[in-house]
């Protein structure tokens, strides 16, 4: 059975287009399908009064002939964006109530290219977590289940609100933010496609912050094609943001079928690690194989000190995080405690019931290793880190154009089966972080699915700013693999 | 004068050195767009990035950045072409991000110095050790309700130039005179306007005491002076606490400490234990700060003259004294005054005029410079018909009295009012044979006496109405009165 809501977003568009679709038709879709699913906990907020009403006026844009790149596309925003007049939490209890005054740079950007605002994706707190469990408003399910179980599975994080509703249908196409692999992690484990551009591309003005250097905003969807469409359309320089970098736009969508022909796709050895499930090795092989098959050259190159990579991470960002977070102090915004002593209690008290364990777990990491005596053991030498693996990529970008990588070192896992254990939860991002260290693109797209039935996903790397490069080598891993899984939905009984 | 303080064990050297606020004259704050308007209400000149919102970024004002690279241009310092913002980490309620944009380790000026004068011609040279930019925080106010204190955010992000100085300052005086001269540097320079009442300029003060030539001791900061005559107190309060505790035994604690004008004395503000670890780092959210060499050689080509510069002109092409050069050039607008006041005439009386004529007048109506009522022009003319001998010296007085209160232009005045000295030996004779007549007791006196004279010069000028040339009625009086010519 065909519904409106499996297209995906660029077949939405021709449609709309094309007026064989309204705005308000796929909008009332989507509305309905978010109200079906909501056992997937995939939104915080649902907004779909204001979806209709733009919805409508978009209708009317079409009607005159004035549509815009997105005209009348329903979209979910992570709960991370700042959107003007709705609710905004990023997932913390901390602010549970607060609503911004203002509209975060790529949203705008979005509602600028037409799109429509279906609501606030459920995230981990902060976007700090990897299976979404961190979450104040409780975790996101996956729509997937392995075959003949009933277990719930995590979605991946941070953007795991995101990625659900985007491997549910319940949008055309959803922003995620990525800090040490927050879209590209989630996107594997659900079959979805997610590219994280290259730092800079995107202006992080309006997206709460969780480590500054390191965060990068990017589209979520059903396909490359979708995912290409979204970005040009979320990219820009902006003036408020010092870190956003003039590079032009491109037309990725005008590339993405060129192929692979001559492109030379470099093979990292050491993203083959102890202990992974030999299904990764086996997709990876088959990756590289298909895009030899489309007329890629396969080179095998080093990055020596990915190893190193994750502990970096783990100083760098809640070193940052540490420092972002200390604006919620109670005082101006968000949640306050009550019945406090003094000032420094109710700094204590504010943040002790505003924030979940995993944000405080990081905020303590990050405030000791800036701690006086430590600072150069740790963080001057995770820069160090930072800057050797840099230096990896360039190396190895003399030797080929893309690389390409598992995205993740399994598929999604049960709810509530690494929670306990803050390392093994750390390990999920081994492949992604290294690409958020050097500032680079990375697309993760679907590869296939394991013996129970469960997606994975294959990541290339690019160059800096070479984000169609990126999209039209995973365009032709999608040709390839022909995934077309979608997970069957069970959440619609329930 | 001894810089040195007497204790019990013998003489103390008193080492200070300063750490200066001093606030960038700019329209918006160092990283938004927020007035810096002084004196709003409360909280209405504050950006969703002064208040912390979540996910606000900084972006750098450019005209800041200027501004500090003039100021380090000025103190003849290194301008680092390349600086970086980092992050003070500390909770506080009027500090919204929790932490200050500041520079640590790569600020934008590096070591440079500035000269004071003390009495005794002696001249003082402070290094500058550093001046870096960063954001202001916002005001707590304990006294607007009985159990709540209130935040004004006003002044948060508005930019500060925090200028270290080197220990190299031996006294109170020396301090001050510091403190006095880099207010001239910056108002010159147009970068603070060095009001201290204002808060626009703060400074906290690092004193330590040691034994004449001994290794530096341990020195104390102490915050919140914010006058120079609080400095001065500060500074010889803490100097004798210190040598009260070396000579009793004691050790001095590195701290921090503030000083309490109402009772004139220093205290500790917070013990090491409550010592903040400020958790610098580099702030992600700003790229290191990189200058085109070219724009600040061109800051520099358009520094004004400075007020070393000027005064050496002054010593030089007026010929005044080097004290007074000193006075003339410590306001920039007291120097212009001055420089269109001497135009065309003995600039050593120009110099006189305005010392004691025109700075005495301000100095009575509680006016400045700025707002004299009597144009540097007008005085000009006026020394002008007194040098030409149009008015006596007693008449310029007058006239400008006149001017001061009633305006006018005072050729015209010395016109209308007939104010012309009287030159015609004629008129003066006459004068001055009327005086001799009505006192032939006082005649036999002068004759004794020569220097009586001046009695009588007094009664002409009073005959005269003040407008006798003094020096034609001398020598009149001396014809009559057969007085010796050195009389």
């Amino acid at each position: 059975m065909s519904e409106i809501t499996d297209f995906t977003l660029a077949e939405a568009r021709d449609a709309v287009r094309a007026k064989k679709v309204s705005s308000t038709e796929l909008t009332k879709a989507f509305v309905g399908a978010i109200e079906k699913a909501r056992s997937l906990n995939a939104f915080v907020t649902e907004t779909p009064e204001r979806a209709l009403e733009m919805a409508a006026a978009s209708d009317a844009r079409i009607a005159k002939g004035e549509g815009r790149p997105l005209e009348g596309l329903p979209l979910a925003i992570k709960d991370l964006f700042c959107t003007k007049g709705v609710r905004t939490t990023a997932g913390s209890n901390i602010l549970n109530n607060f609503v911004p005054p203002y509209e975060s740079t790529v949203s705008q950007n979005l509602w600028d290219a037409g799109a429509v605002l279906l609501g606030k994706t459920n995230m981990d707190e902060f976007a700090m977590g990897s299976s979404n469990e961190t979450s104040h408003f409780k975790p996101v399910i996956s729509p997937w289940r392995a075959r003949n179980s009933n277990q719930s599975l995590v979605p991946g994080g941070s953007s795991g609100g995101s990625a659900s509703a985007v491997a549910a249908n319940l949008c055309l196409g959803a922003t995620g933010t990525d800090t040490g692999g927050s879209i590209r992690q989630p996107a594997a484990v659900t079959g979805t496609v997610g590219l994280k551009p290259t730092y800079g591309r995107c202006s992080r003005w309006g997206i709460v912050a969780f480590a500054s250097s390191l965060d990068q905003a990017g589209p979520m969807a059903c396909s490359v094609r979708d995912c290409a469409i979204l970005m040009r359309h979320m990219a820009s320089v902006d003036p408020k943001d010092s870190t956003s970098v003039d590079v032009p736009v491109p037309d990725y969508e005008a590339t993405l079928e060129n192929g692979v022909k001559g492109l030379r796709v470099g093979i990292p050895k050491e993203y083959r690690i102890d202990g992974a499930p030999p299904e990764i090795d086996a997709m990876w092989a088959k990756g590289a194989e298909w895009l030899k098959a489309q007329g890629a050259e396969i080179v095998d190159v080093s990055l020596p000190h990915t190893k190193y990579a994750l502990p970096a991470y783990y100083i760098v960002a809640p070193a940052e995080a540490s420092s972002n977070l200390a604006r919620y102090d109670g005082v101006r915004f968000g949640h306050r405690a009550k019945d406090v002593r003094d000032i420094t209690d109710l700094y204590e008290k504010s943040r002790a019931e505003g924030f979940g364990a995993e944000v405080r777990r990081r905020i303590l990491i990050g405030t000791y290793v800036l701690s006086a005596g430590y600072y150069d053991a740790y963080y001057t030498r995770a820069q160090k880190i930072r800057a050797l693996i840099l230096r990896d990529f360039t190396e190895a970008f003399e030797k080929c154009d893309v690389l390409l990588t598992p995205a993740t070192p399994g598929p999604a896992f049960a709810l509530g089966s690494k929670s306990s254990d803050p390392v093994a939860m750390y390990l999920n991002d081994v492949f992604t972080v290294t690409v958020n260290l050097a500032g680079l693109p990375g697309l993760a797209v679907p590869a296939g699915l394991t013996g129970d039935g469960l997606p994975l996903g294959l990541q290339i790397i690019g160059k800096a700013f070479d984000e169609a490069t990126v999209l039209r080598a995973g365009r032709s891993v999608e040709l390839a693999s022909g995934f077309t899984a979608k997970p069957q939905p069970w959440w619609r009984a329930a | 004068m001894s810089k040195l303080i007497k204790g019990e064990t013998g003489e103390w050297e008193v080492v200070i050195g300063l750490e200066v606020h001093a606030q960038i004259l700019s329209n918006s704050k160092l990283f938004s767009g927020a007035s810096t308007e002084f004196g709003a209400e409360p909280n209405s000149q504050v950006s969703f990035i002064d208040a912390g919102m979540p996910g606000m970024l900084p972006v750098i004002n450019k005209k800041c950045v200027e501004q500090a690279v003039r100021t380090g241009l000025g103190l003849k310092a290194q301008i680092n072409l390349t600086s970086v913002f980092d992050r003070k980490n500390y909770f506080y309620p009027d500090l919204p991000q929790g932490y200050q944009i500041s520079q640590y380790k790569n600020p934008i000026v590096g070591e440079g110095e500035v000269f004071i004068d003390m009495p005794g011609d002696e001249t003082v040279r402070v290094g500058i050790e550093r001046l870096h930019m960063e954001q202001d925080a916002g005001k707590s106010l304990h006294d607007q309700h009985a159990d709540y204190s209130y935040v004004d955010l006003n002044r948060s992000g508005i930019a500060l130039m925090e200028i270290v100085t080197r220990p190299d300052m031996r006294s109170s005086e020396e301090a001050a005179a510091f403190l006095r001269k880099l207010r001239a540097i910056v108002r010159y320079l147009g970068t603070c306007d060095g009001n201290m009442d204002e808060g626009s300029m703060r400074a906290d003060v690092n004193v330590s005491v040691r034994k004449p030539g001994a290794e530096l001791g341990t020195r104390c900061e102490i915050k919140n002076v914010n006058s120079m005559r609080f400095i001065a107190q500060a500074v010889e309060y803490e100097a004798r606490r210190q040598i009260e505790v070396i000579e009793g035994g004691g050790k001095i604690r590195q701290e921090t400490r503030l000083f309490d004008n109402r009772a004139g004395e220093t205290r500790p503000m917070r013990s090491k234990e409550e010592a903040h670890d400020y958790r610098y780092f580099p702030d992600p959210d700003l790229l290191p700060l990189v200058l085109d060499a070219a724009w600040v050689e061109a800051i520099k080509a358009s520094l004004p003259e400075l007020p070393d510069e000027k005064k050496a002109r002054f010593v030089k092409d007026y010929g005044v004294s080097s004290y007074d050069a000193g006075v003339l050039v410590a306001e920039r607008e007291l120097a212009d005054y001055y420089e269109a006041l001497a135009q065309g005439v003995d600039a050593k009386v120009a110099a006189n005029w305005l010392n004691n004529e025109i700075l005495g007048r301000l100095n009575r109506d509680g006016r400045s410079i700025a707002d004299c009522p009597v144009s540097a022009q007008a005085n000009n003319s006026i020394i002008r018909m007194m040098a030409d001998g149009t008015i006596s010296g007693k008449i310029a007085k007058d006239l400008l009295d006149i001017v001061w209160s009633e305006g006018g232009d005072p050729k015209a005045l010395v016109e209308s009012r007939g104010l012309k000295q009287v030159t015609d030996t004629g008129a003066i004779e006459k004068a001055v044979d009327a005086v001799i007549a009505a006192n032939p007791d006082k005649v036999e006196e002068v004759k004794a006496k020569p220097k009586l004279s001046a009695w009588f010069v007094g009664q002409v000028m009073k005959r005269t109405d003040g407008k006798a040339n003094p020096q034609v009625v001398n020598a009149i009086l001396k014809q009559r009165l057969n007085l010796p010519d050195e009389g």
